[in-house]
């Protein structure tokens, strides 16, 4: 009899087994979101405003052209790429952590054919989904303030998808070891906020010395993003180390994409070991 | 009652959470169609031997299989035939009542005309029609024990997992659950129900299965019990030194036990043997009782109280 004994494999690493019941978890956001949309679309409208007005035109009028444009051309790339990181973040922080801790709703699903991998990356998806939609806000707001000079910016809500994605998936790890809600205060001080200004937002990155410059590029992933929206949405880059526009946008792609797969696969099986033991 | 067919099997089945053993290497049998009672106090390890069932913990070790499939390989499966109604208050607050059974039943594939179909049936059912479009904020406790219920047969499963379904139901709300559980027995739905209610498991539950500090320590039928462990009939009376001599030559094979300034007498001899003595003797505060599980429960799993 004890030979039939299975003793389950801890497995504790794994490339998560996902099927399109991820999308059910997404649906289930997305049905949430979409009966308080008027409340979640203020914010994210009204910010990118007063940052404009704020920066772009009262403290732009002190500042001289950068890279040959005025000062509030050079923020609003900058301004997409804060809404995708701050759309998916917090909501793979705070939103996830609710779900899981106050309101059950994964343990809800997981009594269904639904797995917790798939309920995690549904998570994800539904962080990539909220950037997305909080950086074409923006970039409404900016293309109504005449701001965007590219074509290319079509091209804006795919990479806030797939960056939404890659600040979804790191969130996700905070969340899978947060012992308390009040933990996300430690990422969102040392970690969103430097970010925020460190990241080639608000002043040219090329103004600080190459180590920091290198710094930035090699550890602060909105410096990638703003990268790329400042070339889909202003149709140039800064020339952070000296490089030129076709070596930036490769090497800030291939960071993201690297990354991604990177914290995707690590969050889902912290979160499953959180989840089940 | 159970066919011979073996629905839920589980050998040496056990849970470990660090060094604590909350499911000790346990074996047991659900047959087709039964209702089977896990009863135990507080940390004896019934939810999660009922966790496990529907792979919401994974076992440290054994097997355990639903409708022949493994716990251990074949969790979408299973997860696809059972229905959950978990101890723990899980509805979805950010929705309305109904849309909490529509969406869950989107888990299950469930299509959308078909699931709202279902939601509507068993809302009548639980009589929670007029909380149609309320949130869940606004529902009693009942009221969302009900809704749990009612949530867990969306899938219509061959297999239903309650763990303290009626726990915090008044006696209107806990009569329609049973009447449920009755309904789903003719259907041949297998249930496995939890309760810390001994009526409750005395009335429903073909089988009992006691739990005590993760192991099975009992088995069988609710009335085979009784009579095993407890016979026919309690005296209860308030306790008396002076009396106890004269109980005891009456009722020589009777078990005697105190608790506090009462006493109990149990015996296995036929009803009316109290009646008898009593009208030779005078007491005070008198009660004669048939035996029922819950003087099982206590017997066997002992007095003392149990901290998580």
């Amino acid at each position: 009899m004890t030979s039939t004994n299975i003793r389950r494999s801890p497995a504790r690493f794994s490339i998560p087994k996902l099927t399109y019941r991820v999308w059910k978890v997404w649906h289930r956001n997305f049905d949430v979101f979409m009966k308080t949309i008027k409340v979640n679309f203020l914010p994210s409208l009204l910010e990118p405003i007063l940052y404009l007005l704020a920066f772009g035109y009262g403290l732009g009028g002190f500042i001289q052209n950068i890279g040959g444009q005025p000062y509030i051309n050079f923020i609003a790339p900058a301004l997409v790429a804060i809404a995708v990181m701050n759309g998916a973040f917090f909501e793979c922080t705070f939103g996830s952590f609710v779900r899981m801790y106050y309101q059950k709703t994964f343990d809800a699903i997981v009594a269904t054919p639904v797995s917790v991998e798939e309920v995690v990356a549904g998570e994800l998806l539904w962080g990539a989904t909220r950037a997305t939609i909080n950086a074409t806000i923006v970039l409404i707001v900016i293309a109504v303030f005449r701001l965007i000079t590219s074509p290319l910016f079509l091209l804006v809500p795919l990479i806030a998808f797939f960056g939404g994605l890659m600040f979804a998936s790191i969130a996700m790890c905070f969340t899978a070891l947060a012992p308390d809600i009040d933990f996300f205060n430690y990422p969102s001080f040392l970690f969103v906020t430097p970010m925020l200004f460190l990241s080639g937002t608000f002043f040219p990155l090329t103004s600080l010395p190459s180590a920091a410059q290198a710094t930035a590029m090699a550890v602060l992933p909105l410096t990638h993003i703003v990268n790329i929206a400042r070339g889909v949405v202003a149709g140039h880059t800064e020339a952070i180390l000296g490089l030129n526009p076709q070596m930036l946008l490769p090497i800030s792609i291939a960071w993201i994409v690297l990354v991604t797969i990177f914290f995707f696969i690590v969050s889902i099986n912290l979160m499953k070991k959180r989840l089940t033991g | 009652m159970g066919s011979q067919e073996v629905l839920i099997e589980a050998q040496q089945l056990t849970k470990k959470f660090d060094d604590f053993t909350a499911v000790d290497h346990i074996d047991f049998k659900v047959y087709k169609g039964e209702c089977v009672g896990f009863l135990g106090p507080n940390g004896a390890g019934k939810t999660t031997t009922v966790r496990m069932m529907y792979c919401f913990l994974p076992p440290t070790s054994g097997e355990l299989t639903l409708a022949g499939l493994s716990v251990n390989k074949q969790c979408r499966e299973i997860k696809s035939i059972v229905g959950v109604a978990p101890q723990e208050e899980n509805l979805d607050p950010d929705f309305t009542v109904t849309k909490n059974l529509t969406v869950y039943a989107r888990y299950f594939d469930i299509p959308k005309d078909e699931a709202l179909k279902r939601a509507n049936e068993q809302l009548k059912f639980f009589q929670l029609e007029e909380k149609r479009e309320v949130p869940i904020a606004a529902l009693s406790t009942g009221m969302k024990r009900r809704l749990i219920f009612a949530r867990a047969l969306l899938n219509q499963p061959q297999i239903l997992l309650l763990d303290e379904p009626t726990t915090g139901l008044d006696p209107q709300a806990r009569h329609l659950a049973w009447d449920e559980v009755r309904n789903l027995k003719k259907q041949q739905v297998t249930i496995i129900l939890t309760t810390h209610y001994m009526d409750e498991a005395a009335v429903l539950c073909d089988r009992i299965l006691i739990m005590d500090r993760g192991k099975i320590i009992e088995e069988g039928k609710p009335a085979e019990l009784v009579r095993k462990h407890i016979g026919e009939e309690v005296l209860e009376v308030d306790y008396d030194e002076k009396l106890l001599p004269t109980l005891k030559e009456a009722f020589p094979d009777a078990r005697f036990e105190r608790l506090g300034d009462r006493m109990q007498i149990f015996t296995d001899k036929p009803h009316g043997v109290f009646e008898g003595f009593l009208k030779e003797h005078s007491m005070q505060n008198v009660t004669i009782r048939t035996a029922n599980l819950e003087d099982v429960f206590l017997k066997l799993t002992g007095r003392g109280l149990r901290e998580e």
